[in-house]
């Protein structure tokens, strides 16, 4: 994909840990020790089950955490050693798309305002020409003028989306983190929004973090994908590379488990069936977090825990297992 | 697979439903019918505000009545029985007994306040089943539904439990009076892949297991891969197109069917591709159009389409159609064009 520039990370996240107290005496380690860059201009996909931490790591990136260790940087800057005016200039450049949009639009704002706001915070815009900039902004949601003055319970599921999308494009940033855009939308809807997401992509240039359970749209959009797995990264790699040859045992788990929507292959193919669910993430021994349900699991994987490791150019994996 | 000949256990003919608002009245559910037969799955699959959670809540006579109420030619046999007609008091011994309910969500459909035995039991209320009885069938059916030590789960509470062990003890209430059918409303969509394809596969083995029908309901065009026989799309109130699961995904009849497949993205699903999604949104149901629901979003709708309901068309054996197209004078139309072979 040429519209990555892969000699310049715009994000680096750096052994970031994000813990959350649970009583006095445990800790749930949400995200531990994850690391990865995000170049300008590429999509990275953020792949796992819930309570996988790919939207605490997403968070902690836009600065709604403050993490328990390691760092993120922005442009080379550590976000979280910014003075007043780098942050205000660092919340410009980075918004987030979230993932309900029933519950992230503010009911008694109009879309006007709910769009506008930003745009007037970062001196975008005037109070003269604000309706201008806003109409403007609907347009490339695929919305219009009409629209800009009601409030979002008179929307449809993927209209609102669209609202949440503009919101966060008005400010012009640079990186989105776009947590699971589309699964609280319907199917028909979901293409239309993820259409839009790669439009605005090429023509705004933005980078964006895709975070979503669904392996399939996360593959359709990404460059490179993080499978994660109770808070550690299990693999990363090229978006292609990952699905033609999935190294982590989870991996394999998780594309297997994808219904397809096509009956002559799924009565041809071979299912890989995993056993048990999820462990809790509150003190987790220290091994490798998926031992418990893994098929080729031996003694060395329930004593330490693999580190992350280059195997083939680009592609790494968290696992003993692989040679 | 395909049971011709087997007899039908449910037999659903012109159900209409609707629902008296303040904003007028919502016809939910307009001129359905189908049949379910002995030991099938038949998928039901839409998207929000279709009408076929309605539909299977119909079966069950669980839309409260008022504001809910049947249209007048509304008919539903359940073994030659007639369910529109019944009283509450009758209702209640055919839910659970006869026709079991999976409900969507299970961290809500489950009674915090009592113990997961107690809520299996509570089928057997009123039914004649001892006490001693009832806990041994309530162990047995938590076994088969593959949860681990049932006598420590048997005295849990639904927060004791995970999401996917939550989904099994909802689907063990619904199994354990060993019904002859079992409704699945969206049974997985709030649960993880993983945990998605074990429950998907219980589903299957209970059936092969007893022999219960299944409806399932779901939006997911995989699930419906992966599980059903027979598949009913519904689109505005209405079946859009039915056949065996081969007919709906290798013969696609109606614009909204392909429409749907071509918008999904798929493993195999080039990056340069673009997603072609179906424009607009679905109708409004207080005023549902006079003609096809789908013809303002069809890419083919012609003036027919929007003045009158088109009548369904029979293709083959069990694949039947909606759609104007195949009226004799409509033009011919490649529906699979935009993905693979049509594609110029």
């Amino acid at each position: 994909m040429s519209r990555v520039n892969y000699d310049e990370p715009l994000f680096e996240v750096k052994d970031l840990c994000q813990y959350f107290p649970v009583g006095r005496r445990h800790r749930l380690k949400a995200v531990d020790h994850v690391s990865f860059t995000i170049y300008k201009g590429e999509t990275l996909g953020l792949v796992g089950e819930s309570g996988c931490g790919k939207s605490t790591t997403g968070r902690c990136m836009v600065k709604l955490y403050k993490p328990t260790a390691g760092q993120v940087l922005f442009k080379g800057r550590d976000v979280f050693a910014l003075n007043a005016e780098e942050e205000k200039r660092f919340h410009k450049e980075v918004q987030m798309i979230f993932q309900n949009p029933h519950s992230s639009l503010n009911p008694r704002q109009t879309v006007k305002d709910i769009i506008g706001y930003g745009m007037k915070l970062h001196g975008l815009c005037t109070d003269a020409n604000m309706d201008e900039k806003v109409v403007e902004m609907l347009h490339r949601v695929g919305l219009n003028r009409d629209h800009m003055s009601r409030f979002p319970h008179e929307f449809s599921g993927g209209q609102k989306q669209r609202i949440g999308i503009a919101r966060a494009l008005a400010v012009e940033p640079e990186f989105v983190v776009c947590d699971e855009p589309i699964s609280a939308l319907d199917v028909s809807i979901q293409a239309q929004v993820l259409n839009m997401l790669r439009e605005l992509q090429k023509e705004m240039g933005l980078t964006y973090l895709f975070i979503a359970h669904d392996l399939s749209v996360v593959k359709y959009i990404s460059d490179r994908i993080v499978v994660m797995y109770l808070g550690t990264m299990v693999e990363f790699a090229e978006a292609e590379e990952i699905y033609a040859n999935p190294l982590h045992p989870y991996t394999q788990v998780l594309l297997s488990s994808i219904p397809v929507a096509d009956p002559r292959a799924v009565r041809e193919k071979k299912r890989i069936v995993v056993k048990g669910e999820v462990p809790s993430p509150i003190d987790p021994p220290d091994a490798c977090r998926f031992a418990e349900r893994c098929p080729h699991a031996t003694e060395a994987c329930r004593k330490s825990a693999p580190p992350l490791r280059e195997v083939k150019p680009g592609h790494f994996v968290a696992c003993h297992a692989v040679e | 697979m395909a049971e011709n000949k087997a007899e039908n256990i449910l037999e659903i003919s012109h159900l209409e439903f609707s629902f008296r608002t303040y904003g007028g009245v919502v016809k939910s559910v307009r001129d359905v019918s189908f049949n379910l037969r002995q030991g099938e799955i038949l998928g039901i699959v839409g998207e929000s505000g279709c009408g076929k959670s309605v539909t299977c809540s119909c079966i069950l006579k669980l839309n409260p009545e008022p504001p809910g109420f049947f249209g007048k030619d509304s008919s539903i046999k359940y073994k030659g029985e007639e369910i529109v007609t019944k009283t509450n008091r009758e209702m209640r011994r055919i839910r659970g007994a006869e026709i079991g309910f999976i409900f969507q969500d299970p961290m809500t459909s489950l009674n915090p306040t009592m113990t997961v035995g107690k809520q299996i039991e509570e089928v057997f209320v009123g039914r004649g089943v001892t006490g001693a009885e009832a806990k041994r069938r309530a162990l047995e059916i938590l076994t088969l539904v593959g949860i681990n030590e049932p006598e420590r789960r048997y005295k849990q509470y639904p927060h004791e439990l995970s999401g996917g062990m939550k989904q099994r003890v909802v689907i063990a209430i619904a199994m354990v009076a060993k019904p002859s059918i079992i409704i699945a409303d969206e049974p997985t969509t709030s649960l993880d892949v993983t945990i998605e394809a074990q429950i998907l596969d219980l589903l299957k083995e209970l059936r092969d297991k007893i022999g219960t029908s299944i409806i399932l309901i779901t939006h997911d065009l995989g699930v419906i891969a992966k599980m059903c026989d027979r598949v009913l799309v519904m689109y505005g109130g209405r079946i859009a197109e039915r056949g065996t699961v081969d007919q709906i995904f290798y013969e696609t009849a109606h614009p909204y069917t392909a429409g749907l497949m071509r918008s999904i993205a798929t493993l195999d699903t080039a990056k340069d591709e673009k997603l072609v999604p179906i424009d607009g949104t679905p109708p409004d149901l207080f005023a549902p159009p006079p003609g096809c629901p789908f013809a303002a979003r069809c890419e083919y709708a012609m003036k027919v389409c929007y003045e009158r309901p088109p009548k369904e068309t029979q293709l083959a054996p069990e694949h039947r159609c909606c759609c104007w197209l195949l009226h004799e004078k409509a033009p011919k139309v490649d529906l699979r064009r935009g993905r693979g072979e049509g594609q110029a």
